[in-house]
């Protein structure tokens, strides 16, 4: 769930849309063709082991046990887990709050800033909005943990104001899907706005002013204009988002690690993944899980670049 | 915008402005928080105002107290860290750039299925593939070896794409072609028209791949456990040893709260001070603003 790689992929997204036709030459010399595969060698060697190969893996280890095959034994054992359920269900309320503060808060924040005509002001703005994109995975969990206890917390007022008075209270069971999401809107939400805020960019200016000059306010401008033009983009996170939200795997750890286990070791369905392989060396079991979340994530980017229309080519 | 304002412009000026300001702070807050907790004593964190500056001397003996943790565990978490990042980072260039160059601008069989897999792979998180991967890698044997991190973090599917990407529009195909009539072979149309012109794509590859390899948790967590560990994980490791957030940890060596704090600083570093000093392109570069032409 890094910033730089969401963004990153936005941006490779985007740039795709500005590339221009590649002329193709018409005849194919075999020296050419040689070297084309030579230079492609390294990265298709390590696109087979660490793409390809572990997918196969897992797709024959989630249809067998002990080297026998068993059919959708496996995916069943997991469902029938009394820990699945529930953690499919925390990770989807977390995944509703974050996409929606995702999409509200970033189109807004935007909009906003796209709108100040003062250049050092929005570039300064923007970057400290993506600035803590510089801290993900463990770092930007352990910088919350200090935050949220309330004992040393700098917006100590803020949570005692909420009722809570200790760290286990502050992220109690309940709490933790907005939790989460503050944490990951923290540290992803930066690296969006900063997209949404390029592709507003995109909009040229011919027909802002012509909306201007008909009378239309910033508000109308943003709902008629600039909105549907940013819609693309939108689904573009939306997608992105969910599929790297369903891995949730290291903030709940931590914390768990952190609050002797009120936050249970099982919350999210990429721990339930870890335990089932290595508390209960069932790697079928770990595999059938992989797959399912593998199912999902490699489902939505499919969904993206055959009908996003981000990635046409030609 | 030279119009009068009108009081309902006025209005929505200032409620735009404080959710600005809200936001600049709900994301700067935390960290000019943990860097002044970095300099505190343990007593002075708990006691003194959240923004108040500590001392010098607090700083530095929050960071004595993480050198004795395990015998400088901290150094070698760092040392392993900066092993995989920038191993991985070579590794990545050596294999994107090229690959990257052929699938833009030489003609092979299977050009077309290999962008497509690229572009599908690509958006697939990168958390998805670890457990399959360390299946694959413990029935290898390379398990607690640094070459089980440095290859999968080698595998950089955007990397290759964005330089696909820039060759394609960088670089006019008739230039090439023009060397290529003039009998250069395609290893010296690479080296000496393409590599030249590339800078802006390789920095661009290496800051996505070494900011992900640095910050990266699950996959080193479980490919090198123990003394392999990243900086990442230690501060895992070390988290459990607070006696604030482990009762069950006192008596141990422990590690007070502003240490932990300065483990975190210390952490991010890197990333923070490359972030600081690629600025102007995360800002504007790389969006589509940056395309515009």
């Amino acid at each position: 769930m890094t910033v730089t790689s969401t963004l990153a992929t936005a941006a490779a997204a985007d740039l795709s849309q500005g590339r221009q036709r590649v002329a193709r030459r018409k005849s194919v010399t075999s020296s050419q063709s040689r070297m084309g595969y030579i230079f492609v060698s390294g990265y298709t060697l390590l696109l087979l082991a660490f793409g390809v190969l572990p997918t196969l893996y897992a797709l024959v280890l989630s249809f067998t046990k002990d080297g026998a095959f068993v059919g959708i034994d496996n995916f069943v054992r997991v469902f029938k887990d009394f820990r699945f359920f529930p953690a499919v269900g925390h990770v989807a309320l977390f995944l509703v709050f974050w996409l929606v503060s995702l999409v509200v808060f970033v189109v807004l924040l935007a909009l906003i800033v796209h709108a100040i005509k003062v250049r050092w002001i929005s570039s300064g703005i923007r970057f400290f909005y993506y600035i803590p994109g510089a801290l993900a995975g463990a770092s930007s969990v352990m910088l919350w943990l200090f935050v949220l206890d309330p004992s040393v917390s700098p917006v100590a007022f803020i949570l005692e104001a909420f009722g809570f008075e200790s760290f286990v209270q502050t992220i109690s069971p309940d709490n933790l899907p907005v939790i989460f999401t503050v944490i990951a809107f923290w540290t992803g939400a930066g690296g969006w706005i900063v997209v949404m805020y390029g592709a507003l960019n995109n909009i040229s200016n011919d027909i802002l002013e012509a909306a201007r000059i008909d009378g239309a306010g910033p508000v109308q401008t943003a709902i008629q204009i600039q909105l549907p033009l940013l819609r693309k983009w939108i689904s573009y996170m939306g997608i992105m988002s969910l599929a790297a939200g369903t891995q949730l795997f290291v903030e709940p750890r931590m914390l768990s690690q952190a609050s002797q286990a009120v936050v249970p070791g099982d919350y999210s369905i990429n721990q339930l993944a870890y335990l089932f392989a290595f508390k209960q060396n069932d790697f079928s079991g770990s595999a059938a899980i992989s797959i399912i979340l593998l199912v999902v994530a490699l489902g939505l980017s499919a969904f993206f670049v055959v009908r996003g229309g981000l990635f046409e080519r030609d | 915008m030279s119009r009068g304002v009108t009081p309902g412009q006025w209005l929505g000026r200032i409620v735009a402005g404080a959710v600005v300001a809200f936001f600049v702070l709900f994301f700067i807050v935390p960290i000019v928080w943990l860097l002044l907790a970095s300099t505190k004593s343990a007593r002075d964190l708990i006691e003194n105002p959240p923004f108040s500056l500590g001392s010098l001397g607090s700083l530095a003996a929050n960071f004595q107290s993480l050198v004795d943790f395990q015998n400088g565990a901290l150094l070698s978490w760092l040392g392993n860290s900066t092993l995989y990042s920038v191993g991985a980072l070579i590794l990545t260039l050596l294999v994107s750039i090229p690959a990257g160059y052929a699938l833009a601008l030489i003609e092979f069989k299977g050009r077309r299925p290999l962008l497509m897999i690229t572009l599908v792979v690509m958006l697939i998180p990168n958390t998805a593939l670890v457990l399959p991967i360390f299946l694959e890698l413990s029935a290898v044997h390379l398990i607690g070896n640094a070459l089980a991190v440095i290859l999968p973090f080698s595998f950089f599917p955007f990397g290759v794409y964005l330089t696909y990407i820039y060759f394609s529009t960088s670089i006019p195909a008739d230039l090439l072609a023009a060397a290529r009539i003039d009998g250069a072979s395609e290893f010296r149309v690479f080296r000496q028209i393409a590599l030249p012109l590339a800078t802006p794509v390789v920095a661009l590859v290496g800051f996505f791949n070494f900011v992900q390899n640095w910050n990266n948790y699950f996959l080193p967590f479980l490919m090198v456990p123990g003394r392999g560990s990243p900086v990442q994980v230690g501060l895992a490791e070390l988290l459990s040893t607070v006696p604030a957030f482990n009762p069950t940890a006192i008596g141990v060596v422990s590690i007070q709260l502003p240490a932990l704090a300065l483990a975190t600083v210390i952490s991010i570093a890197p990333v923070l001070i490359i972030f600081l000093f690629s600025q102007r392109f995360l800002v504007e570069g790389m969006t589509a603003g940056g395309t515009k032409e």
